[in-house]
């Protein structure tokens, strides 16, 4: 009886979260699959269509160049988001001045809304007064066509994202380098090790799990891609930044294709649950 | 003449201290030794990088923010033109005044500030509730329901936006707050962090309110939410700041021009203004963000690696 009753108050406590959950977290997952084997325009009902969405999202004229700019720009963005917030961390774990000042500003971009950092670069990027080539301009340099140009739209794209997320990285970085204990440095130091190899053979084998982990989230977080290019530069030039998500929106919103859209989100899952139980098994054979 | 004997002083002092500097404070050992920061080259050459970096995060993350704000106080030809100004010859106010208007910002930030504080509201009393119950009742499958909770981590939002998206709409819930405050209260990260914190107030606290007759109801407000200050301020404002910052779901949710939050207005409108309009918008619109920035920087930092792994 007592028990009965603690698990009634339990689930009254939890009811509201499961309605929630549910609804709006669970069963979204599940109306995904079903979603893509349907024809959806939310006014009509739907029709079981087999694998019809899938073989149209497949036959888009973009579908190819979606998957392969979004691994383009995940690439890149880890290459500037990954790789840049590290080494600024460890910089920044160096110094004994200015820390509060550079920890604040370096997290500032991360504040403001997402929205507000695209349209700010939009102007920036803009090819005549714009402020990047005014510098170039400035230092003597040929001006870029920034987001017009297919060879350096994406690219410009990166610069934008890995300026309005870099903050959290670093600062997450920074936490877990302090954690590292001061023992290993002054043995490394007595062993003769110089400044790389300690970092080499301390710092990043101290720091591996938050790296491993923040690799996983990072190309999550960029293989969803989607402000960028919608505000910047709507897919193109010649759909050189269409990503998947893009597409995803185009399907479901330009063409009212629902079950298109839903179907190349399933993809997109399937891709990333592929890799992320890849990144699992990897990091369990690295601690066994 | 005692001024002058201060003076001099002073300069001897200084003098000294230009000779044989006091060596440098080092709370906390890292990578490079403290004996080697200390040494003649490693001074320079740690000056050398410390001003480099200052100067250089300083251009890259205040200077876009200065530039936004003095082109917002730019008039239209100045902002257009080629070399620009570095600082505005004639500065204005009335972009904002314009942009105030044409944006019709007075709307937008009220409906932003009505979804932010709403999705707080709910979410905190249903993740608070949720946590408690899972950490402190321990109902039957409670761990299920947590592991379920959490793997919704797994999901990354824009996969599943579509199907969210329809569901909404089959719910009726377009236009509507609750389209944005229920799939807000929805959120496993948020469960994760107060549950382990609630795991770790002592079994004794909660035990000595039952014998005195206090309800977990009462348990809950009295005990364990007193107790619990640190975790719901972290969570509280990273609530906030997330609805304040959210744009996709809002795009896709709130369509009707009257109920949009900021984000998504400035998205629609940026489009047909002049630059200088688009950036007094872009001022107004971060200035929230910046002052809760300024005043929770504690909070917020902390609540960064709260939910990163130890070690």
């Amino acid at each position: 009886m007592r028990i009965l009753r603690r698990n009634l108050t339990a689930y009254g406590f939890l009811c509201v979260a499961l309605f929630c959950f549910t609804v709006f977290a669970w069963y979204p997952m599940v109306r995904e699959f079903v979603l893509s084997f349907q024809r959806t325009d939310l006014i009509n009902p739907p029709e079981w269509v087999g694998l019809d969405n899938f073989k149209a999202a497949v036959a888009d004229p973009a579908f190819g160049e979606a998957w392969l700019n979004t691994l383009e720009f995940t690439a890149l963005a880890l290459l500037c988001g990954y790789a840049v917030p590290f080494v600024v961390a460890l910089v920044l774990n160096e110094l004994r001045h200015a820390r509060a000042y550079l920890r604040f500003v370096v997290y500032l971009p991360v504040m403001l809304p997402p929205i507000v950092a695209v349209l700010l670069f939009r102007w920036f990027y803009d090819p005549g007064p714009g402020l990047f080539n005014q510098i170039l301009d400035f230092l003597h340099l040929p001006p870029l066509a920034w987001l017009d140009s297919s060879s350096t739209a994406l690219i410009s794209l990166v610069i934008v994202s890995t300026w309005m997320n870099m903050g959290s990285a670093t600062l997450i970085y920074l936490a877990a380098l302090q954690n590292i204990p001061p023992e290993l440095y002054e043995a490394a130091e007595l062993d003769g090790a110089g400044i790389f190899k300690r970092i080499r053979h301390v710092t990043i084998p101290q720091t591996r799990l938050i790296l491993l982990l923040m690799l996983m989230l990072q190309i999550v977080a960029t293989m969803q891609v989607f402000i960028e290019p919608y505000m910047l530069t709507g897919g193109g030039p010649e759909n050189a930044t269409v990503s998947v998500v893009y597409l995803m929106y185009q399907f479901a919103f330009s063409q009212m294709n629902y079950g298109q859209a839903g179907a190349l989100g399933m993809m997109l899952m399937l891709a990333l649950l592929v890799f992320a139980a890849f990144q699992l098994r990897t990091t369990r054979e690295d601690q066994a | 003449m005692i001024a002058v004997g201060a003076g001099t002083a002073g300069r001897k002092s200084r003098r000294a201290a230009g000779r044989r500097p006091k060596p440098m404070q080092v709370q906390f050992r890292t990578i490079v030794s403290p004996h080697q920061l200390n040494s003649r080259w490693g001074r320079r050459i740690y000056w050398l990088v410390l001003v480099s970096v200052v100067l250089l995060f300083t251009l890259a993350f205040v200077f876009p923010l200065y530039w936004m704000v003095t082109g917002a106080m730019k008039t239209p030809d100045e902002i257009a033109e080629m070399p620009p100004t570095p600082v505005p010859q004639d500065p204005t106010l009335d972009n904002f005044a314009e942009a105030w208007d044409l944006f019709d910002l007075g709307t937008l930030l009220v409906n932003t500030a009505y979804y932010a504080f709403g999705a707080w509201l709910f979410s905190m009393v249903v993740d608070v509730s949720a946590a408690y119950a899972l950490s402190k009742l321990r109902p039957m499958f409670g761990n299920v329901i947590l592991g379920a909770m959490l793997a919704t981590l797994m999901i990354p939002p824009m996969v599943i936006l579509i199907p969210l998206y329809v569901t909404i709409v089959d719910l009726g819930l377009l236009n509507n707050p609750w389209g944005l405050w229920f799939p807000a209260a929805a959120n496993g990260f948020n469960i994760f962090l107060l549950k382990r914190f609630f795991d770790s107030i002592p079994r004794e606290l909660i035990e000595a309110a039952q014998i005195d007759g206090a309800g977990p109801v009462r348990t809950l407000w009295s005990v364990v939410l007193p107790v619990s200050r640190p975790i719901l301020g972290v969570v509280s404002i990273f609530t906030i700041v997330t609805a304040f910052k959210d744009f996709v779901l809002p795009l896709l949710v709130m369509t009707d021009s009257e109920k949009m939050p900021i984000s998504v207005g400035l998205s629609q409108t940026a489009g047909a203004v002049t630059q200088n309009q688009v950036m007094g918008g872009l001022v107004i619109a971060g200035i929230p963000m910046i002052i809760v920035f300024f005043v929770f920087q504690r909070h917020i930092m902390a609540g960064l690696t709260a939910g990163s792994i130890k070690g």
